[in-house]
């Protein structure tokens, strides 16, 4: 890497040099520049469908996202499951376990959640219905989290595409449990569950329909940020995660840190099923999860699992998505649009870390010098 | 008879996109990329077909089929390698992981086929669903003469061209990976890029070549749903979970083209035999729906098991290539 040369004529044209460190607010300079380029090429594209000024377009995106009150609180509602599975996700990509199953995990949560509704709705007083309703959906996701974990501990499976796979049982299991729920009988779905009563929402917080939503998702992200950076197992983790030859020489079990740690990474992403069920939407569907499980994956991934930053990129993501909505049927495209748009600006967002890890130098610049 | 017999048909029609697309992932699986981008790729591929086929027929009064069917298929071949090209672009190039840029590909994809499909006839003045019979008459032809034998014509000639084309791109492709040079070179990149970088074989070459190629013939299988199967029309989501399923039966079939064939005929099966088995209710079928990808898991769980070597994934999988990175 030292060597001190000068590139000849004739060599490719420019050459790619592994940066040795970048200070923060280059880096966020060149996310900011990528999140632009993204927004002009999205911008084109509406243009080019729809032939609006692009300018009424965006002010259409930002009043679909947050211009009314209950908008605004959907987009936080959003953002905060968003998080949630992002920070459920950490410490397993942190471990360099690719759990791609956290759509299954969220939805095993959000079955249980949801079973606990509609069996023991009339039985109990609702704190212990909303106790039980958390606990249950965290054992759901945790048990889902676990298959993979132990496969990969013991004989080595390869665990993206086990919870890849996992993702598609639990979507079954909904189907499977939906035929029994639904209501009214006959129309597949399941319905607003005690829409009557009202047993198993999470009730409202300081006068905010959406409190207990805020309050469960932030503890969570803040304990799980001491839980990595401040605790034994965190650090772990990322022995795990950085070399498994390390992990052993220095006695890790790495058996135990896998298993152990793909269940609260599956038992948190099942507590995000419950705040969807119980403190959102109030029904199962298979769309529960809605893809999140996977955004969330690429939410946790470019955040570098920096939880302030996770709650940036979730909240950009859903933003976005609201207001593409909105556009949507404001000028009678269909909906889809928002994953179009999503979909570019992760292509943006993600080739931009490239520019913060490497740098490009031309042909003939000296290699060491500043 | 009879029913069984329909429903080995049926169950090869299922199949066939799934093949498309596993013989698909498994070129670019070999080559080191794991490309998650196969689902929404598909759905590239069959909205590209349609709109191709669309506005060939809307721009003449008297629409050939077989000019729409190249037209159709040339879209569908261009649009499904754009979606390798920005995989490979992100992943190899720029260094990108692998599966975060397969799942935005995914979500943009899928967005991307279900916009169109839902919008274009309306985006192009039209009213209601977008339609191209012509077209898919021409994908949905049956072999003259042979499809009229009884039963076997039944069973092996009365399917359209693209079934026939995906049996034989996956014998192809096994034969180009397990006897060629260059399949020599491309297994090589996918088990030990460095150990191949060192034998002076261009890498990032062989993932652009194999991951735009994979793309596009997984495209094909989205052309093949929605011209043969669904004859020429578009239905929101309809294609459903099967480029996942495609990424299941890669490894069903252990990196081998040739037995993803059968493969995915068993899939095929699997995907529609809650409606053959007599006695399900509306939840035991539900339950059967998940059948593929159990046996899926289990294969999965069994070949790493076994531990031969013959059986595993490529061994660098899903992780980027970096020279100076040792």
């Amino acid at each position: 890497m030292a060597e001190e040369t000068t590139q000849t004529a004739g060599g490719p044209f420019f050459r790619v040099v592994k940066r040795s460190g970048i200070s923060t607010p280059r880096a966020w300079l060149i996310r900011l520049a990528a999140v632009c380029c993204g927004l002009i090429v999205c911008a084109l594209i509406i243009v080019a469908i729809t032939k609006q000024n692009p300018l009424s377009v965006y002010a259409g995106i930002i009043d679909g996202a947050v211009g009314t009150n209950r908008r605004l609180w959907v987009t936080i509602r959003e953002s905060l499951v968003l998080l949630i599975i992002a920070v459920g996700l950490t410490p397993a990509f942190k471990m360099r376990f690719w759990n791609i199953g956290a759509e299954g995990q969220v939805l095993m949560g959000g079955m249980a959640a949801a079973a606990l509704m509609i069996y023991l709705g009339n039985t109990m007083p609702n704190w212990l219905l909303l106790m039980l309703i958390l606990l249950a959906s965290m054992a759901a996701g945790m048990i889902w989290g676990l298959m993979p974990a132990v496969f990969k501990a013991c004989y080595g499976t390869n665990e993206t595409l086990f919870t890849l796979m996992l993702n598609y049982v639990a979507i079954q299991i909904v189907n499977f449990c939906i035929v029994f729920w639904e209501n009214p009988s006959g129309s597949n779905t399941v319905g607003i569950i005690n829409s009557s009563t009202s047993k198993g929402w999470l009730p409202e917080l300081f006068g905010l329909t959406y409190g207990w939503n805020v309050v469960i998702v932030m503890a969570v992200t803040l304990l799980m940020y001491i839980y990595m950076k401040h605790s034994k197992q965190g650090y772990e983790i990322s022995v795990v995660g950085e070399s498994q030859n390390t992990a052993k020489y220095v006695g890790i079990n790495i058996k135990k840190v896998i298993i152990r740690t793909m269940m609260i990474s599956g038992a948190i992403c099942g507590l995000a099923g419950a705040i969807i069920v119980s403190g959102g939407s109030h029904t199962i569907s298979t769309s529960t999860g809605g893809g999140r499980g996977f955004t969330a994956i690429i939410v946790a991934w470019m955040s570098k699992f920096n939880p302030l930053v996770m709650l940036l990129v979730s909240a950009f993501l859903v933003f976005m998505q609201k207001g593409a909505i909105q556009i949507a049927s404001q000028y009678g495209l269909n909906e889809n649009a928002s994953d179009i748009i999503t979909g570019i600006l992760l292509f943006f967002l993600i080739g931009s870390e490239f520019f913060i890890n490497y740098k490009l130098e031309l042909r003939g610049t000296k290699r060491g010098t500043k | 008879m009879e029913l069984i017999l329909i429903f080995l048909q049926k169950a090869i029609a299922q199949g066939i996109c799934i093949l498309f697309g596993a013989s698909g992932e498994i070129i670019t699986e070999k080559s080191g990329n794991l490309n998650l981008g196969i689902p929404g790729i598909m759905y590239m591929g069959g909205i590209g077909g349609l709109m191709g086929a669309f506005f060939y027929e809307q721009s003449t009064a008297e629409p050939v089929g077989l000019v729409g069917l190249l037209i159709s298929m040339l879209a569908t071949l261009l649009i499904s390698a754009l979606g390798g090209l920005i995989f490979s672009f992100l992943t190899v190039s720029l260094r990108a992981n692998q599966n975060v840029v397969g799942l935005a590909l995914t979500t943009f994809g899928i967005g991307f086929g279900n916009f169109f499909g839902g919008s274009i006839s309306k985006l192009a003045g039209g009213v209601g669903q977008i339609s191209v019979a012509v077209t898919a008459d021409a994908y949905r032809a049956k072999i003259p003469g042979l499809s009229q034998i009884p039963v076997v014509g039944d069973l092996l000639f009365s399917y359209g061209f693209l079934t026939y084309l995906s049996v034989a791109i996956a014998i192809l492709l096994t034969f180009l990976l397990k006897r060629t040079r260059k399949g020599l070179n491309l297994r090589a990149v996918g088990e030990s890029p460095a150990t191949a970088d060192a034998a002076g074989i261009s890498v990032a070459a062989y993932k652009y070549v194999s991951t735009v190629a994979g793309a596009a013939v997984a495209g094909l299988g989205g052309l093949y749903f929605v011209m043969e199967y669904l004859g020429g029309t578009w239905t929101n989501n309809g294609f459903g979970d099967r480029g996942w399923l495609a990424i299941a039966l890669v490894i069903l079939s252990i990196w081998n083209p040739a037995r993803a064939i059968w493969g995915s005929f068993l899939f095929g099966g699997l995907y529609i035999l809650y409606i053959y088995l007599p006695g399900l209710t509306r939840a035991t079928q539900e339950l059967c729906g998940m059948l593929p990808y159990v046996v899926t898991i289990v294969v999965l769980i069994f070949t790493s098991r076994r531990n031969n070597l013959e059986s595993q994934p490529p061994a660098s999988l899903g992780e980027a290539y970096f020279r100076e990175d040792r």
